[in-house]
């Protein structure tokens, strides 16, 4: 039974399950309601929120807080487990948290006000703050590696952070020449940790290589406003969605072919098959991922339209297997069971 | 002014004790009212510290009636994009079915909030949720019979069937009670089972009539003839097939045959020796007075008028209606002698005063949702009069904007509001230009979203203004960049040579520059403003220096000050700066740059003398004033020296 978390603007976290039947009958991929199962108050908006594991959840919250929620299984409960209250503040205000991303024990916090917060679940206090981490609003966090994380800013810019390190300053800073167009989203590859995908405010998807440059490897026109998510598929990430405040969510598919010979291109598991096949050709060839094809038209990207017709700004999404769930601003929320992956 | 059609209704406030004044304002949905101290005679009195809001419309925070808000804005929106150009005769069908959707969100509505009646413990969120229903309930009634007699507007024959559906959509509780019957050991000894028996007469339910009849047959084998002769009868009646081969006079020959043929049944007395067969052959002749025996079973004097159309006129066109309408609503309602505000609006929809049950339905309820979506869909089926008000424009943007400015006080719902102002084309913009500018910006991201709405308008005014809000917040929690990002998208240069006035006292005080990741990365945001791009340019000049590229770095504040691109009040500290790239061993700055630097310091004393005579400044303050100054002329002149020598060397 799939669970998924939502939260409403009335200010409540829901807990909803979706059934596993998967009758053979349904062609729309939306048919079926999912239950509501349990649900609890949540002061301010929810502007994130995270599985820490099983049963907890961690959410972001407008008025600064960061709270680890706990689902009681057997009685169908939630009740909150931990909360720090002003995580993120100004010296005279609130300030929202933005964003979360946990590792467990260990969570992750941005907000507002510039500051990276890191936390332990059962822990009082809190671990490590990095203030001032920046002087404008960071809007979304990432892990890339264990002990190294990744923000996005409302200048425009990529900053890693790594915690072996003891000063307050990020270790790189990655930027889009020219404009500077803030960055609402961040998501790593699941399998190649330099290979990251962000999404901005002109809706433009950008995939980046962190080992090298300080620039883009490529950028792809996606949406015409602003993007708020973007996740790869856990476990098949030549998979790629993305959702923005135009209403709409995009499946991209990757699979590339490149300038190989034919009889070993054809089919849709070209992607494994150019890898195989260049590294022994090359030998200090890299792997090259599909999604840094750099040149969009050379790798074949397909995108989709998932969803069914045009609604308000689509707020958040996630995806697992060939479950795909996502909200809109029309207080809808749409699940896919059978998306192609 | 005009006369109010209502007496308006008085709600009391109780925390504010009797007697006292009271001072209001205005919001855009409610009310703010506080107790005054002014008193109508004798000394002034004590005043109270409370605010209180008053609402009129709760429903918009109704989590379950939200659920319609949001699902009717869809259809809304939906129903707008109809291409106008498409034949009305194609249109009407999908104007059927959109009235039909509008009333399923409507059911799913009530279901829910029944559901919720029933299962709570509150009784009163109970009593609370079942008045919900039976408003929604009314609300659907009346929908259905507008659709029925406006939208559809089908043509005599089909009406009457029409009608029938819709008395029996809204009378559940015949099922409920048949069921009950069936479900007993013996149906025909039940004691509603007569009850039963009638009341599907009267909704022209005659199968079932003939079904339940069958059980009575088996109990009376003796009265078997009887009970044949009224099932041939039951059988027999005819009902006028829309999609048939039939036409409406041959439909009426054969009812009148009917008609006849159950009279002479009534005339020959063959039911006599069973007053309930007698009865339902009464009924079925049309006989007023046997239907208003009935009233209970009845209910209301629509379904009376219904019944008393199906047997006594199938064939009643919608012109005809009022007549009936008006009769059977006199009829029925003699024991009481005022009409209920439904009856009323009923009534009028019987009479096709479209109008009057808008206005009387605005009355009735609170909330604008029902007259708004109506009035849009008749509007676009053209049956509203271009209708023009004394004050603003036509009657449905009129609702529709009352409607939307509703929506927008809510902290969420404001953004289906935006949608219904698009649609509204001579006010829209104007009320949407002046309600978004008052959304509470809580969230960076909620006002992102404000923003989109703005910018894809051309509502260059809001953006400025709210990019202007943000700034300002940002400025005052000292979140520099945000404000900066915030006066880019705003492209307000103004702003931005604010936060750089900010940037540059900050270096004064401190000595360096925070926020290093933003003025480095400032990228072509630098020439928003004068004062911004002499920041890029002074930390870049920092940044040659600290690489010790002091040629360039000369350059480059020289250029800073020649180019007028550095305020004159920042000429002494850059001038400050100079001097340890003049005290170096080598020579940096060449002669002619030399001189333009004295130029430069000439001009920045003399326009200091003028104001510097005032006795405010103390003492030290213009000691040492004067001994930078002193400073600088001397490297300056030695400089100079150098570099002249240095020039004019010639090398061998």
């Amino acid at each position: 039974m799939n669970i998924f978390f939502s939260n409403s603007k009335d200010n409540r976290i829901s807990i909803w399950s979706i059934g596993s039947n998967l009758s053979t009958g349904m062609e729309d991929g939306f048919e079926g309601d999912p239950q509501l199962l349990c649900e609890h108050k949540h002061d301010g908006d929810v502007l994130d929120l995270q599985f820490l594991d099983q049963d907890r959840i961690v959410t972001a919250s407008s008025t600064g807080a960061v709270t680890i929620f706990r689902h009681h299984q057997n009685s169908q409960t939630i009740s909150v487990s931990q909360l720090w209250a002003r995580a993120h503040r100004y010296p005279c205000d609130n300030a929202p948290c933005t964003g979360v991303v946990c590792s467990s024990p260990e969570i992750v916090t941005v907000g507002e006000d510039g500051r990276i917060v890191v936390f332990r679940a059962d822990q009082e206090g809190v671990v490590r703050v990095i203030e001032n981490a920046d002087s404008s609003t960071i809007h979304a966090v990432t892990y890339l590696r264990t002990t190294e994380i990744l923000t996005v800013n409302s200048i425009g810019q990529l900053k890693l952070w790594d915690f072996r390190q003891q000063s307050n300053s990020p270790s790189q800073i990655l930027s889009l020449s020219g404009d500077r167009v803030p960055l609402h989203c961040v998501d790593r590859h699941p399998n190649q940790q330099h290979i990251v995908a962000t999404g901005g405010q002109d809706g433009m998807l950008c995939v980046w290589d962190v080992r090298q440059g300080n620039t883009p490897f490529s950028l792809m026109e996606a949406h015409t406003a602003e993007m708020w998510e973007v996740h790869f598929h856990p476990t098949n990430p030549d998979h790629l969605f993305t959702c923005s405040e135009d209403g709409s969510l995009l499946h991209w598919e990757t699979s590339s072919h490149s300038d190989m010979p034919s009889f070993l291109q054809g089919g849709r598991n070209s992607s494994m098959v150019s890898r195989s096949a260049m590294a022994p050709a090359g030998g200090k060839q890299p792997l090259i991922s599909a999604w840094l094809s750099g040149d969009s038209s050379k790798g074949r990207l397909e995108t989709t339209h998932m969803l069914p017709s045009q609604t308000l700004s689509v707020n958040s999404l996630d995806v697992l297997g060939p479950c795909l769930v996502c909200g809109t601003d029309g207080e809808a929320i749409f699940v896919n069971r059978q998306v192609p992956v | 002014m005009e006369e109010v059609d209502v007496e308006p209704t008085i709600t009391n406030i109780p925390a504010i004790s009797d007697g006292k004044h009271m001072g209001f304002a205005w919001g855009p949905g409610d009310i703010l009212v506080y107790e005054t101290r002014y008193k109508a005679s004798g000394a002034s009195g004590s005043g109270c510290s409370f605010i209180h809001e008053i609402r009129k419309d709760e429903d918009i925070y109704s989590p379950i009636l939200r659920k319609l808000f949001n699902e009717s804005h869809h259809i809304f929106v939906g129903l707008q994009t109809i291409r106008e150009d498409l034949p009305s005769k194609s249109k009407k069908p999908q104007f059927v079915s959109i009235s039909k959707n509008y009333r399923s969100v409507i059911r799913a509505c009530m279901e829910e909030l029944q559901q919720v009646a029933v299962s709570t413990k509150n009784t009163e969120l109970a009593t609370q949720c079942g008045n919900q229903v039976s408003i929604l309930l009314a609300i659907e009634l009346i929908w259905n019979l507008c659709e029925v007699l406006f939208i559809d507007a089908a043509p005599a024959g089909s009406l009457l069937l029409h009608l029938l559906d819709w008395v029996r959509l809204h009378k559940a509780d015949v099922d409920e009670k048949a069921r009950e019957v069936l479900q007993s050991e013996s149906p025909a000894e039940h004691r509603d089972y007569w009850d039963v028996v009638v009341s599907y007469v009267l909704q022209g339910r005659l199968e079932e009539v003939r079904q339940m009849l069958v059980k009575q047959a088996n109990l009376q084998p003796a009265a078997r003839s009887m009970y044949k002769q009224m099932d041939t009868l039951l059988s027999k009646m005819p009902f006028y097939n829309p999609g048939g081969t039939q036409t409406l006079t041959e439909f009426d020959v054969k009812w009148r045959h009917w008609h006849e043929d159950v009279d002479r049944c009534l005339q020959d007395n063959s039911f006599a020796s069973n007053r309930h067969l007698e009865l339902i052959c009464k009924i079925l002749l049309g006989d007023e007075d046997t239907l208003l025996d009935h009233k209970e079973l009845l209910g209301t004097w629509y379904h009376f008028l219904v019944t008393r159309l199906l047997f006594c006129h199938p064939t009643v066109k919608l012109t005809e209606l009022h007549y009936y309408a008006q009769s059977c609503m006199t009829m029925f309602l003699d024991s009481r002698s005022v009409p209920e505000p439904l009856d009323n609006i009923l009534l009028a929809a019987f009479e096709f005063d479209i109008h009057q049950v808008i206005k009387e339905c605005s009355i009735a309820l609170n909330n604008w949702w029902f007259v708004a979506h109506l009035t849009d869909l008749l509007d676009h089926c053209k049956l509203l009069q271009s209708h023009n008000l004394h004050f603003g424009s036509n009657l449905r943007e009129f609702l529709l904007l009352e409607y939307a400015s509703g929506l927008f006080t809510h902290h969420s719902l404001w953004q289906l509001a935006v949608d219904y102002f698009d649609h509204c084309p001579e006010f829209g913009r104007v009320y949407l230009e002046l309600q978004i500018e008052r959304v509470p910006l809580e969230t960076e991201r909620k006002a992102l979203k404000v923003l989109r709405v703005c910018e894809q308008r051309q509502m260059s005014e809001q953006v400025r203004s709210i990019c202007k809000i943000m700034a300002m917040r940002a400025l005052r929690n000292n979140r520099l960049g945000s404000a900066l990002s915030w006066s880019i998208r705003a492209k307000d240069a103004a702003f931005a040579t604010l936060i750089s006035e900010r940037f540059l006292q900050d270096y004064c005080a401190k000595g360096t520059f925070s926020d290093l990741d933003l003025i480095d990365n400032l990228g072509p945001a630098m020439l928003l403003s004068d004062r911004l791009t002499f920041l890029g340019k002074y930390r870049e000049f920092h940044k040659l220096y600290g690489e010790k590229r002091f040629r360039e770095a000369a350059k480059l504040l020289l250029s800073l000050m020649t180019a007028k691109i550095a305020p004159q009040s920042f000429w002494m500290t850059l001038l400050t700066d100079a001097l340890p790239l003049l005290e170096q061993k080598e020579v940096i700055f060449t002669a002619d740059q030399t001189y333009e630097l004295m130029f430069c310091l000439e001009e920045l004393t003399s326009s200091l003398n003028i104001t510097a005579s005032s006795t405010d400044r103390p003492m030290q303050e213009e000691d040492v004033e004067v001994t930078k100054v002193e400073l600088l002329r001397l490297a300056l002149a030695r400089n100079l020296a150098q570099a002249i020598v240095k020039e004019g060397t010639v090398e061998i």
